[in-house]
């Protein structure tokens, strides 16, 4: 809620003493007027309506007195258009053709207005956003090339059709696969597992129905998905560092890496 | 008789290089192309407008908005991993376009182009290792990116198509290393690819066909080698940028990062 500067505050307490002052005379008149229009109902109006909008006053007014301001404006309002048709006849509010014109509701503007979402807390991107990013690319880029200075790219003897070497290993995010060929038929292994893991992953978001992201909310899908990603995981690590010649089972610490990148 | 010596002093440096700042900045290239508001034209202090300028009249502004939720600004939400892989893609494809003007994808030249650019190339194998280093890097990012979003919970509504996307591109990252890893041609290169392709093989339906047409023949040749270079320095990313290009637009148009949790 937006601070209501003091001057506006001062203004608005001198107008409701002022209006105090000079409406004790005016605020007896209006219930007064009130009370007489209701037992001299404009005969055109049904009784039965009348019965119910004097009900709903009823209600109003309770309201009122619990939820204060708002309603009672509408309280008000209400009135002087019950007042208006006093002492029969042609009421003071109809129109050309003796039609009376009446306060059906009062609609809050909420419920019809477009209410703006409350202000989101926001930063600058610059230079809150752009400083972190280039930071990050910065040490990203100096990472990449000490490590480039340490560490040289493999490059083997020439490719040689003839000559297959033992193991032969795929790229490292491949080798889940070939581990999964150990144990299924290469189709499965393959296509199936990975082509349904692909299509399941494509429509997480068709699947996962819960609308939260809160981590408490979504115990489930975060307990499959970790599941899935260690099961890879898991796989790609016995794959590069646990498969020997033959893509038999080794131990890196007695046989050494058979591991390029 | 008219003084002929003229008397007002010799400009100093400083004003010399405060004239030539002040005509250069005020010269119609220098206006044409720097967009009015930018810092570049009237300088830069630190003031909320001159904040907002530098992204509003900036390229940048096709990436980032003016302000962004305070907490994406938080580098334990994001980890940075979705800027990294493209800072990534843009270090590949520089390091890359160094490579190219060194390499022939023939079956008889590939690696001894390779083998010459490490021994007699100036900084030829600290940017083949960098090129290597961060092609493997970038699967890693992309992969943890993806772990990170659905941790998050934010492939959800309204983030879904963007989600796939973003599986799309991690195939397409998955493709371009994969096809990159042939390309010199040494034993790694191709037995690993032979491990790789010889699964795609059991595809049911059309396996055995995309396989022919990917390799060239039955078996990986000089034909294949060809084809996978076209494949990893052209088409792949140019397939590539068009998917990141739609993947960043819906960043923004959905509403910038997700979260808090």
């Amino acid at each position: 809620m937006t601070e209501i500067p003091e001057h506006l505050l001062k203004r608005a307490q001198a107008a409701r003493e002022k209006a105090a002052a000079s409406g004790d005379a005016g605020s007896e008149a209006a219930p007064a007027a009130s009370a007489a229009s209701e037992p001299a109902a404009d005969p055109r109006i049904p009784a039965h309506l009348l019965e119910r909008s004097k009900s709903a006053k009823a209600r109003a007014a309770g309201q009122a007195e619990a939820g204060g301001g708002g309603v009672a404006v509408q309280e008000k309002v209400a009135s002087v258009v019950q007042a208006a048709p006093t002492g029969g006849g042609v009421p003071v509010g109809a129109g050309p053709g003796g039609n009376t014109q009446r306060l059906l509701t009062v609609v809050k503007s909420g419920s019809i207005q477009e209410v703006k979402a409350s202000p989101i807390d926001k930063v600058h991107t610059w230079p809150h956003l752009l400083a972190a990013e280039f930071v990050a690319a910065l040490v990203c880029l100096a990472f990449t090339f000490v490590f480039s200075v340490f560490v040289n790219a493999p490059l083997l003897q020439l490719a040689n059709n003839n000559q297959t070497p033992n193991p032969s290993k795929a790229p490292w995010y491949f080798l889940g696969l070939q581990e999964l060929l150990t144990m299924f038929h290469p189709m499965v292994a393959g296509v199936t597992i990975p082509g349904v893991g692909l299509i399941v992953l494509i429509l997480a978001p068709f699947i996962d129905k819960n609308p939260s992201n809160k981590p408490e909310d979504r115990k489930f899908a975060i307990s499959l998905m970790t599941v899935h990603l260690m099961f890879w995981a898991v796989l790609v690590m016995i794959g590069s560092f646990f498969r020997g010649p033959g893509f038999n089972f080794t131990l890196p610490w007695r046989d050494g890496l058979f591991f390029e990148l | 008789m008219a003084k002929i010596i003229d008397e007002t002093p010799r400009p100093t440096a400083k004003e010399r290089v405060n004239k030539l700042v002040s005509d250069t900045q005020g010269s119609q290239a220098w206006n044409s192309i720097f967009r009015p508001g930018s810092i570049f034209r009237k300088g830069y202090t630190d003031s909320p407008r001159n904040r907002s300028y530098v992204v509003m009249n900036s390229v940048l502004y096709h990436l980032h908005p003016v302000k962004v939720k305070r907490h994406a600004v938080k580098v334990s939400y994001t980890l940075c991993l979705g800027g990294l892989s493209f800072f990534l893609f843009i270090l590949l494809t520089v390091t890359g376009i160094f490579l190219m003007f060194f390499y022939r994808p023939e079956a008889t030249q590939a690696w001894n182009d390779i083998s010459n650019l490490q021994t007699s190339v100036t900084f030829g194998l600290l940017v083949r290792n960098m090129h290597r280093w961060g092609a493997h890097l970038m699967v890693l990012s992309v992969f943890l990116h993806m772990a990170r979003v659905f941790y998050h919970g934010a492939y959800k509504a309204p983030r879904e198509f963007n989600w796939v996307i973003g599986v799309v591109l991690l195939m397409l990252t998955l493709l371009l290393s994969f096809t990159g890893y042939l390309l010199p041609w040494d034993q790694l290169a191709l037995w690993a690819v032979a491990v790789g392709t010889n699964m795609m093989g059991y595809t049911p339906v059309f396996g055995s066909e995309v396989r022919f047409v990917l390799l060239g023949g039955k078996e990986i040749g000089a034909e294949t080698l060809l084809r996978w270079y076209v494949l990893h320095v052209l088409m792949l990313p140019f397939v590539i940028v068009i998917f990141m290009a739609i993947h960043f637009w819906r960043v923004r148009k959905d509403g910038g990062i997700s979260g808090p949790l």
